[in-house]
């Protein structure tokens, strides 16, 4: 009987937040921090390089100054509860990618190879400026027109249709263009070239976790067990299948690995969270090899990867794939714990793609292993971040939705870090904020835009009840 | 620029961005203790009415219990009452053989904050085999138990809902 236990497990609790506290000046605090840390990098490169504090000092100061600002005061109008950490991370990593390509676009080497290969050189930082302005344009229009993110949930099936439309259009003939070996650009006249895949990856979070939220009892509780594994009916097995599918085309006809893989991955995420079938994350891990060993034997462009990846030194001058992770190996082998110093590394010498997919050994060679790690943790706290916000969720669908994205992110740092270190095959994927790329940036600020939405949402303190019964005198009336 | 400019800045460079680390890390933290836990119930607690007393518990207990069958619970008997629906959603009372009162009388052990309650609604108690009874007092707009309003005290199934205007309660083990 219960009275025998202890008696303050009688008590009702109510856990909640003190005061309500919405964190808006710790996320100032750190954003000045974080605008302070990449302008005294560019400082650092400028007396490196030229033995003068750089020009743009100012305006770049100001730029990244404004642009965290801006967003700033947008999240205190808009999301006043929302996680404090998200936007000076993000903030912090999109500066310290501009003052990376800053860096390499001084380089000698590099200018001399652009001027060959196009002609023209063009610097990448003012692009990479006016990209990280236009994220956060759309991270503040996040925030402002998706006022609730359950909204989203009616979009299920049109997301679904969108991200494939996204992902397949490289392959229209006119509009795809078919650079540097892989499918996964698409040209609009007068403005460049994008990659819808990036954008198609927040879009396909919307459809797992709306379709998910539905079906998750069924995957999770309709299955035999079989040597230890719940093995799912044949047709809930349909959607997994369509996905890995879909996975699988787009790797064999826009040659992209890195797409193919994080759709994949994310999927198995969201179906392993969503069902807390172990036997989901097995599957998926058999599927997703057997994927790729399928591919990896006759697509050529794979199979160069992989060669690249598993002896980089034996094809490393007949193979650029061989050469740029070699040289990319070397880079965070000559960093060594403490790094060359920003701006006295020789990360150049990757050549093509130094300041996108390989920016990461430019930070591994001049920054060392200290920097590795600190960026690495940097990344590993937004995840967290994500992560917890999922778990603050009170809602299913916003709850999958942040798992999706953070799981996303997650895979996506850990595939291009691990690619361009050799720790496995080289994909094209750029590493978020810090890769010279548009789409990339752009589509990673909505990313944090959703978060942030996700985490007000969960972080905002309940309406206070109008009279709290409890306040009153109580008393027990005994029959 | 010298050498050990350089190496200054780049040392200090590093510093500067585990320090960012490091606070980002101490926000966490602070987010992470920063709840607080508000017990609700527990003078309720010191002035219910405690059966014979077997295992003298620490707290003061003042009288003896008027409504017996609470020591004699048999196995799968309910062992408190769960508000799940209505304004007071969450609030859960233990059951230990003590009246229970519903109503928006202030002195009710559950205070209803409905519109549809009366002062003195109805009242949840166990009979002597320690089956538990609810009964109407008499409310204006009544008392249901699942679909039926109340018209005589009735033995109440685990789990089945009362329902008092907006506010549905049950009985859980």
């Amino acid at each position: 009987m219960s009275s025998t236990t202890n008696p303050s497990t009688h008590h009702t609790s109510t856990i909640g937040a003190i005061g309500a506290p919405s964190r808006r000046n710790t996320e100032l605090a750190l954003l000045v921090f974080a605008v302070v840390i990449p302008v005294f990098a560019y400082a650092n490169v400028g007396l490196a390089i030229n033995d003068e504090v750089p020009t743009g000092l100012l305006g770049y100061g100001l730029g990244l100054g404004l642009l965290a600002g801006v967003g700033h005061l947008v999240v205190r109008k808009f999301a006043a509860y929302a996680d404090p950490l998200l936007l000076p991370l993000a903030t912090l990593l999109n500066g310290l990618g501009l003052v990376i390509i800053w860096r390499l676009d001084q380089s000698e080497r590099l200018q001399q190879l652009a001027k060959s290969a196009y002609g023209v050189f063009t610097p990448s930082a003012p692009k990479q400026l006016m990209f990280a302005a236009a994220g956060l344009a759309l991270f503040v229009a996040v925030l402002v027109f998706l006022k609730d993110h359950r909204v989203l949930q009616r979009y299920t099936y049109i997301s679904m249709a969108a991200a494939i439309v996204l992902l397949l259009l490289p392959l229209v003939p006119g509009l795809g263009a078919d650079t540097f070996g892989a499918k996964i650009w698409i040209r609009i006249p007068g403005a460049g070239t994008i990659q819808p895949g990036e954008f198609a990856k927040i879009i396909i979070g919307i459809f797992f976790s709306g379709y998910l939220m539905v079906k998750r009892d069924a995957l999770a509780l309709a299955s035999r067990r079989f040597m230890g594994l719940y093995l799912p009916r044949g047709r809930d097995l349909g959607p997994i299948i369509t996905i890995w599918a879909v996975s699988l085309l787009i790797l064999v006809f826009e040659n992209d690995l890195g797409t193919s893989l994080l759709f994949f991955g994310m999927f198995v995420i969201m179906l392993y969270v969503a069902t807390e079938r172990t036997s989901w994350i097995v599957i998926g891990l058999l599927m997703s090899a057997a994927g790729a060993v399928g591919v990896a034997s006759f697509a050529g462009h794979v199979q160069a990867r992989v060669n690249a990846w598993l002896d980089p030194w034996s094809c490393y001058q007949d193979s650029d794939a061989c050469f740029q992770i070699g040289q990319s190996i070397m880079a965070f082998g000559s960093g060594g714990v403490m790094g060359t110093g920003l701006g006295q590394g020789n990360s150049d010498l990757i050549g093509f793609a130094a300041n996108s997919d390989f920016i990461f050994s430019t930070v591994g060679e001049e920054m060392g292993l200290a920097g590795v790690m600190a960026f690495l943790l940097l990344y590993g706290l937004i995840i967290e971040r994500g992560v917890r916000t999922a778990l603050a969720a009170r809602d299913p669908f916003g709850k999958l939705f942040a798992i999706g994205l953070s799981g996303a992110f997650a895979l996506q740092v850990f595939v291009v870090a691990g690619g361009v270190m050799g720790l496995i095959p080289l994909t094209g994927m750029t590493m978020p904020w810090l890769a010279a790329g548009g789409s990339s940036v752009i589509a990673n600020w909505a990313l944090i835009g959703i978060l942030i939405r996700i985490s007000d949402t969960a972080r905002r303190p309940a309406p206070t009840p109008a009279a709290n019964p409890d306040a009153e005198m109580t008393q027990v009336v005994r029959p | 620029m010298s050498e050990l400019t350089l190496t200054v800045m780049r040392l200090g460079f590093l510093a500067v961005l585990w320090l960012f680390v490091i606070v980002a890390v101490q926000v966490i933290r602070s987010d992470l203790f920063g709840t607080r836990v508000t017990q609700r119930g527990s003078r309720r607690e010191s002035a219910r009415p405690q059966q014979a007393a077997r295992q003298a518990p620490p707290q003061q207990r003042g009288q003896q219990s008027g409504g017996g069958g609470g020591g004699r619970q048999r196995r799968g008997a309910p062992s408190k009452l769960v508000v799940s629906e209505g304004t007071l959603t969450g609030t859960t009372v233990t059951l230990q053989g003590q009246t229970i009162t519903l109503g928006r009388a202030h002195d009710s052990t559950i205070v209803l904050d409905d519109d549809y309650a009366s002062s003195r609604h109805a009242r949840i108690y166990p009979d002597r085999d320690g089956q538990w009874i609810v009964e109407d007092l008499g409310s204006t707009n009544g008392t249901y138990l699942d679909r039926n309003r109340l018209t005589t005290p009735t033995p109440i199934p685990l789990g089945a809902p009362i329902r008092i205007g907006k506010t549905v309660i049950e009985l859980r083990k």
